[in-house]
């Protein structure tokens, strides 16, 4: 009994500012104005303007997870050829640590810079005939949002599968190579097999981390909400019709439930990873 | 043998072609922020913008924004490390010696954040913020406890590794046996052996903190993001310099880092 007294703080902690915040949410999403159950909110998800960001924010996390997770490995693999503790595999590794979590405003404000009307890639390109400024494209969640978050998810990928790629041992391609196999064997039937859980499961966390994603869209789009999470920092911010700030606690419970299918399936495919590339 | 040299040969083609293309793609953006921070109004480059965002009175007096934004950021910083270390460490340790039938639910609770965006997160505060703000005062220093449940997973896995490596209980034992109260041991035994755990979970809060805007923003308080956001509106060229100066102090932080995880590994416990 005294031995639980020493974890009393923490739990009572991490009850106050996580588990009530996540009831109210839940809770919340059920309930209506006047605190009756309801299964209003939840239907409202069905809204077309709700619906339709998250549509938007499910594209743009899978196809931002994708590309990614695409040239990430592609980095991952190429930085593990260089030396171990070597200079290039130190600074990249450092810099992608602050590209993948620095995104928000700065990311932000480094797109309009480049690409943006007045940016400097804009004003070249205007030059030679490209004319970028013409549009928002740089504002749409199909467009320039894919591009711009691309960005924290290639720097992402490196640091979650630069593991998975350094546990590759050369035992293994040089066994391939005594039993007369060629690079697309090794790569085919021993490298691809072994990696391919950890290279979905770090999609699926690429997935989340942009599906979660509220600061660099929030810093990047002024006007409107195209994706899920602008929309429920707007019911925050705003002065909501009453009885409609529920609404927001059902988008965030099903922002949740996207969440946690996809970590769902990430925690089976770790299980299988950890089988092979046990470090 | 000759086979090896034609691979590594092709290996290093290939990562100079990644790394180049993929550098270019990186360096694009960055190199956009330099670029419009040193225009001049006729044209031509100037240095102007960023002598004012190292010109402390010029910041006092012109932009208390930003002024009050560092400070907040950096009391954050203090208080979310503080109060991570002194709830996780002890707790962490407590649960290997005494509980180790709660380490699953400890650590379900320490993962759960990865599971409820910092949006969601933002919701379901913001009652509780209403008690914060009642009990403790509108300050946007209380977004530490926020910022705490963020770090989190981070700390507990970069927390979770050290004490792995070290046998907690029979260092405490033996420092038990010789007379040595809990805060004795927690201090002098179980901390400088976890000191790199330590620090590296203390690196990354740094960075996540520095790098916060969703949970300030949504509830109107300071730190150094919401003030550069605001800034932007005023004076879109010191906003991004801010922006950069912030990114390159974060990369600093994590290639520091990024040695005092090189001197961990240099002795490992077991390599074969």
């Amino acid at each position: 009994m005294g031995a639980l007294l020493g974890v009393l703080p923490f739990l009572a902690y991490t009850t106050i500012f996580l588990l009530v915040p996540t009831l109210i949410v839940v809770i919340g999403a059920c309930l209506d104005g006047n605190n009756r159950l309801t299964l209003g909110n939840l239907s409202a998800l069905a809204q077309p303007q709700i619906a339709s960001a998250f549509m938007h924010s499910v594209v743009l996390s899978a196809v931002t997870a994708l590309l990614g997770a695409v040239f990430g490995a592609l980095l991952a693999y190429a930085v593990s050829t260089a030396r171990e503790g070597g200079p290039l595999r130190r600074m990249i590794t450092s810099l992608c640590g602050v590209l993948a979590q620095f995104g928000g405003v700065t990311l932000a404000f480094a797109f309009i810079a480049t690409v943006g009307f007045q940016g400097f890639l804009t004003l070249w390109l205007q030059k030679i005939g490209i004319d970028l400024a013409g549009s928002t494209w740089l504002f749409e969640p199909d467009k320039g949002l894919i591009l711009v978050y691309t960005y924290f998810q290639i720097p992402l990928m490196l640091i979650v599968f630069l593991p998975a790629v350094e546990g590759l041992r050369p035992q293994w391609r040089e066994a391939a190579e005594s039993l007369g196999g060629s690079t697309w064997h090794y790569w085919r039937h021993v490298a691809g097999p072994i990696l391919a859980p950890s290279f979905i499961g770090a999609m699926l966390l690429l997935f989340t981390n942009a599906f979660s994603a509220y600061a660099t869209a929030a810093a990047l789009i002024s006007q409107g909400s195209p994706i899920i999470p602008l929309q429920i920092g707007g019911t925050l911010s705003s002065e909501v019709i009453l009885g409609q700030e529920n609404i927001g606690k059902a988008m965030a419970l099903g922002m949740v439930a996207i969440v946690a299918v996809v970590m769902t399936l990430y925690a089976v495919l770790e299980r299988r990873t950890t089988r092979w590339l046990g470090r | 043998m000759k086979l090896h040299a034609a691979r590594r040969r092709k290996q290093t083609i290939f990562r100079r072609v990644v790394v180049g293309l993929l550098g270019l793609f990186f360096a694009l953006p960055l190199l956009g922020m330099v670029e419009f921070t040193t225009r001049a109004p006729g044209g031509g480059r100037t240095l102007a913008t960023w002598a004012t965002l190292f010109d402390v009175n010029v910041i006092d007096a012109d932009y208390p924004e930003l002024k009050t934004g560092v400070l907040a950021s950096a009391g954050l910083v203090v208080l979310t490390v503080t109060i991570m270390l002194v709830m996780l460490v002890p707790t962490m340790t407590w649960v290997r010696l005494r509980l180790p039938g709660l380490r699953r639910t400890v650590e379900f609770v320490c993962l759960l954040p990865l599971t409820i965006p910092a949006i969601v997160l933002v919701v379901g505060l913001a009652p509780v913020y209403a008690w914060v703000a009642y009990f403790l005062g509108e300050s946007s220093l209380w977004l530490a406890f926020a910022y705490v449940v963020l770090v989190l997973p981070y700390a507990y896995r970069a927390l979770d590794a050290g004490l792995s490596a070290i046998d907690v209980k029979t260092l405490a034992e033996a420092a038990r046996s010789l007379g040595a109260g809990w805060p004795t041991v927690m201090w002098q035994i179980i901390l400088p052996n976890v000191r790199t755990a330590v620090l590296s979970a203390s690196f990354l809060s740094v960075a996540l903190v520095l790098g916060e805007f969703t949970i300030a923003n949504l509830f109107s308080r300071d730190n150094l993001q919401v003030a550069i956001n605001q800034l932007n509106k005023r004076d879109a060229s010191l906003a991004t310099a801010a922006a950069l100066a912030a990114l390159v102090l974060a990369f600093i932080v994590l290639f520091a880092m990024s040695f005092v995880g090189a001197g961990r590994r240099s002795h490992p416990p077991e390599e074969n």
